[in-house]
């Protein structure tokens, strides 16, 4: 299985990552190694094998629906790149 | 100092040789002394000196004092720490101070640890070799030239040269193990959900393990203690009892039965690797241990399982750097999609960038089940070879890594030779089971590990069977030239 620039493209925009154009043929190249490595898999029958997503079989723990947390807002914002009156600040979404 | 044990070290305040103040400076000492090994991102003096003030107090007044109180614990940067900052060795968090501590950062300090600083570390814990941080490649004290292994490179290689005398790591496909390998030093990765995760940075969330990494088994199961235990804030935290890893160091080997994975003995193995793994596993004859061979035919699909789980859940767990609410954000972003992309594209090095890629096209529609399914039908199956194994024998036993410590720059272009560096830890992580790396000898003078794999939640039982290795064996005494 090989990719090829555009995949890499369409793959890095799904991401929203940002990649130079110069390596996206290395990129390519790397993906590609790596899904040749992954395709090994195929040659072993798996047909009723039970996906397997936690090492111990454990489902997600619950626990009451009461509010356990402290509003910190200030405390977390206090890190953020950009903020105004409490809100976080990104470029106009909307004209 | 700098050679003592925990033990030793925690003694030594007691009878007031030094204090806790002094000995956290001298190792601060050595820490600046040997800044060109790279092993730590930030060193934390001020915040140090004062925890080892707080330390001596509470050691005056022999107030809720434990093992640890007032002794250096230098962190891996993947855990959060309140106020210090957490990097992860990426230029995204280069300016990120965390708002709260990680659980095992808040266990450490309420024994009254002094966290001299953090660890670098490949960036967001994806690498073999350390050399993917933004912060430059650790070297290793053994040889200059050659990398300690990754990710927790720079504990490893901070323990080696007795820069500090305990540190923490984390495993998600061998980075205690094969770091510990390659710089000679006793690394455990626990069972999966032994050691919380909350506020350690995830990067693999159904395979990363914090554990100690120590010079000793005897240093790890102190370290253990503190550091394990159900985390109600950690929802994959498994709520079992922690036993006094320290009571069964001493039990003895008579009747140990052990399985050598034939798989894990292939013609791959360097003979020289092979022949110091032989030796340790005669040792253990001698101290009354049974060995059998095994066989676990799903192993040879671990990395390709592995590469595709691991890149799915990173490319999810990585989408929380955005550019919003913390971390990098580049310059004058034109809109939210620019914004997000570059932030991302300027602030992650290329390791990271080619697992969210694959991990992005894993999850894709149209190839979730050639990939992502596949994978966890793989993994379960590798799995099941485990449990087979281990309703055999007690413990399994077989190399780390498939080489020693190599150049630094040798396998950096190459991402499949680098992912092969850990073709002995994987399957581990993916079967969720705990596995420590012990110094077993040198093969062309640089340090071999032996790996001992064990059935779930059987931690103590691996440190026992390491202690005892360590009282038949000096390896682990050893320090490398210039560090001693």
């Amino acid at each position: 299985m090989s990719l090829t620039a555009d995949d890499v493209k369409k793959i890095a925009h799904l991401a929203r990552l940002g990649i130079n154009s110069q390596d996206i043929e290395n990129y390519a190249k790397d993906l590609s190694n790596i899904l040749d490595l992954m395709t090994q898999m195929g040659e072993l029958d798996t047909a009723g094998v039970q996906p397997m997503a936690h090492p111990l079989d454990q489902t997600q723990r619950l626990r009451a629906d009461v509010v356990i947390e402290e509003n910190q807002r200030e405390h977390f914002q206090a890190i953020a790149p950009q903020v105004e009156n409490g809100l976080y600040l990104v470029p106009k979404v909307i004209d | 100092m700098h050679n003592k044990t925990l033990t030793e070290l925690a003694q030594g305040l007691r009878e007031k040789q030094y204090s806790s103040v002094e000995l956290t400076q001298f190792f601060l000492d050595r820490i600046n002394q040997h800044q060109a090994l790279n092993s730590f991102i930030t060193v934390a003096d001020e915040s140090a000196l004062e925890q080892a003030k707080a330390a001596d107090t509470r050691l005056a007044a022999d107030d809720n004092t434990t093992p640890l109180t007032g002794i250096p614990v230098a962190q891996k940067d993947i855990f959060c720490t309140q106020g210090i900052k957490t990097s992860c060795g990426s230029k995204m968090l280069d300016n990120f101070i965390a708002p709260y501590d990680a659980t095992v950062i808040e266990k450490f300090n309420q024994a009254g640890a002094v966290m001299p600083g953090k660890l670098n570390m490949d960036e967001f814990a994806m690498g073999s070799s350390n050399e993917t941080s933004f912060y430059g490649p650790v070297k290793n004290p053994w040889n200059l030239e050659t990398v300690p292994g990754g990710s927790s490179g720079g504990s490893a290689a901070a323990l080696a040269a007795r820069l500090v005398p305990a540190a923490t790591g984390t495993d998600t496909g061998g980075s205690i193990r094969q770091p510990s390998s390659l710089c000679n030093i006793t690394g455990l990765k626990p069972t999966y959900g032994r050691v919380s995760r909350y506020g350690m940075i995830a990067y693999a969330s159904s395979l990363d393990q914090g554990g100690p990494m120590a010079r000793s088994a005897e240093d790890a199961a102190l370290l253990l203690q503190t550091m394990a235990g159900f985390d109600p804030k950690d929802s994959t935290s498994v709520d079992t009892e922690v036993p006094d890893y320290s009571a069964t160091l001493n039990d003895s080997l008579e009747g140990l039965k052990i399985g050598l994975p034939k798989e894990f003995f292939s013609e791959d193995l360097n003979n020289d690797i092979a022949a110091v793994i032989e030796t340790a596993i005669n040792e253990y004859k001698k101290l009354g241990a049974e060995v059998k061979e095994v066989s676990m035919p799903n192993l040879n699909l671990a990395i390709p399982s592995y590469y595709v789980i691991a890149s799915a859940e990173c490319s999810a767990n990585l989408s929380r750097f955005d550019g919003v609410r913390f971390g990098y954000r580049c310059d004058k972003p034109a809109d939210l999609t620019d914004m997000y992309t570059r932030s991302r594209g300027e602030a992650f090095g290329p390791e990271v960038k080619r697992r969210i890629l694959m991990g992005t096209y894993a999850l894709s529609a149209g190839y979730y089940d050639a990939y992502y399914l596949k994978a966890q039908q793989v993994r379960r199956l590798i799995s099941d070879d485990f449990k087979k194994a281990l309703s055999e024998v007690d413990v399994l036993m077989g190399p780390v890594s498939p080489s020693t410590a190599f150049a630094i720059g040798e396998k950096s272009g190459d991402p499949i030779q680098m992912y092969l560096s850990d073709i002995y830890t994987i399957a581990i992580n993916l079967a969720g089971l705990p596995a420590m790396s012990i110094p077993a000898g040198f093969a062309n003078e640089k340090p071999v590990g032996l790996q001992i794999i064990g059935n779930y939640f059987a931690e103590a039982r691996l440190l026992n069977i390491a202690h005892q290795y360590q009282q038949v064996s000096d390896w682990h005494k050893l320090t490398p030239k210039g560090f001693e």
